[in-house]
């Protein structure tokens, strides 16, 4: 006679307490689930990092010998220090370094020195002109086969004929350091030096400013385009057909693989426009093409998390369309807005493949002057330096990515701060 | 108890007494003399999309007076109230046809300049809906952006004095920089009820604007109100009939859409001309 809703339960019967147990069970298994999963993410990231800073520490760190270096007044002049002969005050200093050496013996012993030696000296009587005429230590790079003999790389005790340097290579570079003068110090060079066909001398000076300018040019492109085209879509637009086609595209355009947008760069840019291959320009062109859904996405979403009853207050005291997102809508979604665009920028920051296609993997020795000179960027430094055959580029490429992703945490440190600060001032 | 006594009887009120300033009879009387009108709906209809939610309503409001709008749930108040200030612009496709008229002039009139109107007409929303800003900003927000404060002075002189007529000016006069979020939900209801009458609008629409508040705020509320009228046109969307009878002069009862009768409240309440408002006011259908 009573109907299922009238009845009354057994709430303390076997049976309801078998099904609770089940219930709790099944919530323990979600939690379980989801601890493992990030239990195994962050034993990756783990993995990952130590590898990194297993091979890459050695490119934080620089072998460099101390050459006595006489600068004869008779070489160099100091009112004109670029025109010395650093060749002759070089080979002076080496053989001053190796005494009763001549010959072949002593050119090859000069090849403990980096190939640059001679314009390391130029640029040091260039910086202090009163070094002229006075005998000072200078601190010359290893080159690459003596550097990594000083890291341990090239074992010692191997045979002779397994082993990239001889018994006499090793037994001069033993010699100095006996006399003190081989030195391991931080290799600052990695990030105020360009790209070098040398890895002692190689650093992310061009790759770093050039991911500066590229970063610089897609952020002041993306984001104003980005935040416009959302508070747009989200603001004003009226939700017909073309309005959802665009935002279908939208959509659509952020998964877009991103070698696709350096084949549209590559057409565009550099084919119909004539951009200048390798430029940053170009590089941050294509990439804010990339970043560009990523900041409409994030700042629709932002925007459609103010609550509708802001909006209504806003109105209803008789504010403007405009005044209402400027004064309410934006300033409450600014927090959201500003974590999208970071995270965006960190993306495309790491973003290799279109850069790739624009010719941003040239190998260019100086830091870019500015947008439209050569450059690299971080992700294609270090793609250029994983490529290259000296065994040097190995850790360097290591210490590249460990400098990226010091670069991308500091990004989201940023996101997070800031996210942080402007919410709290509510 | 003023409820009571007017009361039709088998209204036995739960609710609180307000404790107005004038005697219940002042308020009804049923032979005051008409005010002049502030707006008047003609025919009006509105549709949500497809689907209709006001049919051919025809009401007049009168000015410096309290106008009640009652019924069932989904019966179209917010809907009508919406109308007055053109709020319902703000949702795509809803459609308003008939006429609405405020001072004579028809507010749906193609150029009319919508910031004015709303200026003109203000609101106060079921929810509190304070802005995440600080007190005064609230309450100084409307008269900054319609420029109606030359100076700081003025602008202080305008948050104060609204803030006392609302008052809540006791309550926060020495917390005006902390934010408006951080009042209880009461207080954030009279902040609301400031920042509309900060810019001094003829006429003020409120949607259950005690709905969510305890006995005590709502008899604060329903006092407010009543000092307001004095200047003011309110039209007040309420489901407590207690509360219409204590603030309005006229009451309109709406069903399904429709406005079945408006008059005077204690007509409205004593001797209701049609069966629907006998049943709704009697409780017999809600
Ligand atoms: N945005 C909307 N879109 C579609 N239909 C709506 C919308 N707002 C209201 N309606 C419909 O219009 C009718 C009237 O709604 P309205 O909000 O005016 O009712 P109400 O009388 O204020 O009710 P309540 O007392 O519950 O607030 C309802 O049937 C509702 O479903
Ligand atoms: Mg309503």
């Amino acid at each position: 006679m009573s109907s299922i809703a009238d009845r009354t339960h057994d709430w303390s019967g076997e049976a309801a307490a078998a099904r609770r147990r089940r219930r709790y069970a099944a919530d323990r298994r979600l939690r379980i689930y989801g601890m493992s999963a990030i239990g195994i993410a962050i034993l990756l990231l783990g993995i990952l990092v130590t590898t990194l800073v297993f091979t890459g520490y050695r490119g934080f760190i620089q072998t460099t010998i101390s050459l006595p270096v006489t600068f004869d007044a008779e070489l160099v002049d100091a009112r004109s220090p670029t025109e010395g002969n650093y060749r002759e005050i070089l080979s002076r200093s080496i053989e001053q370094l190796f005494p009763g050496l001549e010959g072949p013996a002593l050119r090859r012993a000069g090849q403990i020195l980096t190939n640059n030696a001679q314009f390391l000296l130029r640029s040091a009587v260039y910086d202090d002109p009163t070094l002229v005429g006075r005998t000072v230590d200078v601190a010359i790079p290893a080159s690459d086969p003596y550097d990594q003999l000083n890291k341990g790389i090239i074992d010692r005790d191997l045979p002779e004929n397994r082993r990239r340097l001889n018994d006499e290579q090793i037994s001069l570079f033993e010699q100095l350091e006996e006399d003190g003068r081989v030195e391991t110090r931080f290799n600052w060079g990695l990030f105020f030096n360009a790209d070098s066909r040398f890895p002692e001398l190689a650093g992310l000076a061009g790759a770093i400013v050039g991911s500066f300018f590229a970063l610089l040019v897609c952020f002041l492109i993306s984001v104003p385009m980005g935040v416009g085209a959302a508070v747009y879509l989200e603001e004003f637009a009226p939700k017909n057909r073309w309005t959802e086609l665009v935002e279908v595209n939208i959509n659509n355009l952020a998964a877009v693989p991103s070698i696709v947008f350096g084949l549209l760069g590559l057409a565009v840019f550099l084919g119909w426009f004539g951009m200048p291959r390798s430029a940053p320009l170009v590089g941050g062109l294509v990439l804010s093409l990339m970043t560009l859904p990523t900041i409409i996405i994030v700042t629709r979403a932002s925007l459609k998390a103010v609550p509708p009853s802001i909006r209504e207050a806003a109105l209803g005291v008789g504010a403007s369309r405009h005044e209402v997102i400027m004064h309410h809508v934006l300033p409450l979604a600014l927090p959201g807005i500003l974590t999208g665009t970071i995270i965006g920028l960190a993306q495309a920051l790491g973003e290799t493949a279109p850069l790739l296609l624009i010719g941003m993997n040239a190998f260019i020795t100086s830091p870019p002057g500015g947008l439209l000179s050569s450059s690299t960027a971080l992700p294609t430094q270090i793609f250029i330096w994983a490529d290259s055959p000296e065994r040097g580029f190995v850790a360097l490429t290591s210490a590249g990515i460990l400098v990226l992703l010091g670069f991308l945490i500091v990004m989201n440190g940023i996101a997070i701060f800031l996210r942080q600060r402007l919410e709290k001032s509510w | 108890m003023k409820t009571r006594e007017m009361a039709t009887g088998q209204d036995e009120g739960n609710g609180t007494p307000a404790s107005s300033g004038r005697s219940f009879a002042e308020n009804q009387r049923l032979d005051r003399e008409p005010n002049p009108l502030k707006a008047t709906a003609r025919d009006v209809c509105v549709f949500y999309g497809e689907k209709q939610a006001l049919f051919d309503v025809n009401l007049d409001v009168e000015d410096r007076s309290v106008t009640a709008l009652i019924g069932p749930s989904g019966c179209g108040k917010s809907t009508f109230l919406r109308c007055l200030n053109r709020m319902n612009d703000t949702i795509a496709g809803t459609r308003v046809t008939g006429r609405i008229e405020l001072d004579g002039r028809d507010i749906y009139e193609p150029g009319l300049d919508v910031v004015e109107l709303r200026a003109r007409v203000g609101m106060v929303f079921q929810k509190p809906n304070p802005f995440p800003k600080s007190i005064f900003d609230n309450v100084a927000y409307g008269a900054r952006i319609h420029g109606l404060a030359g100076d700081k002075s003025d602008l202080e002189e305008i948050v104060s004095t609204s803030l006392q007529k609302a008052s809540l000016w006791n309550e926060v006069k020495d917390r005006l920089h902390e934010p408006g979020t951080g009042l209880s939900g009461g207080q954030q209801q009279r902040l609301c009820i400031a920042r509309a009458i900060a810019v001094s609008p003829e006429l003020i629409l409120m949607d259950e604007p005690a709905s969510a508040l305890d006995p005590i705020a709502t008899a604060k509320i329903e006092e407010l109100i009543d000092e307001l009228k004095e200047n003011y046109c309110i039209v007040i969307v309420t489901h407590s009939m207690q509360q219409a009878a204590r603030v309005s002069q006229r009451t309109a009862f709406f069903h399904l859409g429709n406005l079945v009768e408006v008059g005077p409240t204690e007509q409205i309440f004593t001797n209701p001309q049609d069966q629907r408002t006998l049943d709704y006011i009697t409780g017999r259908f809600g």
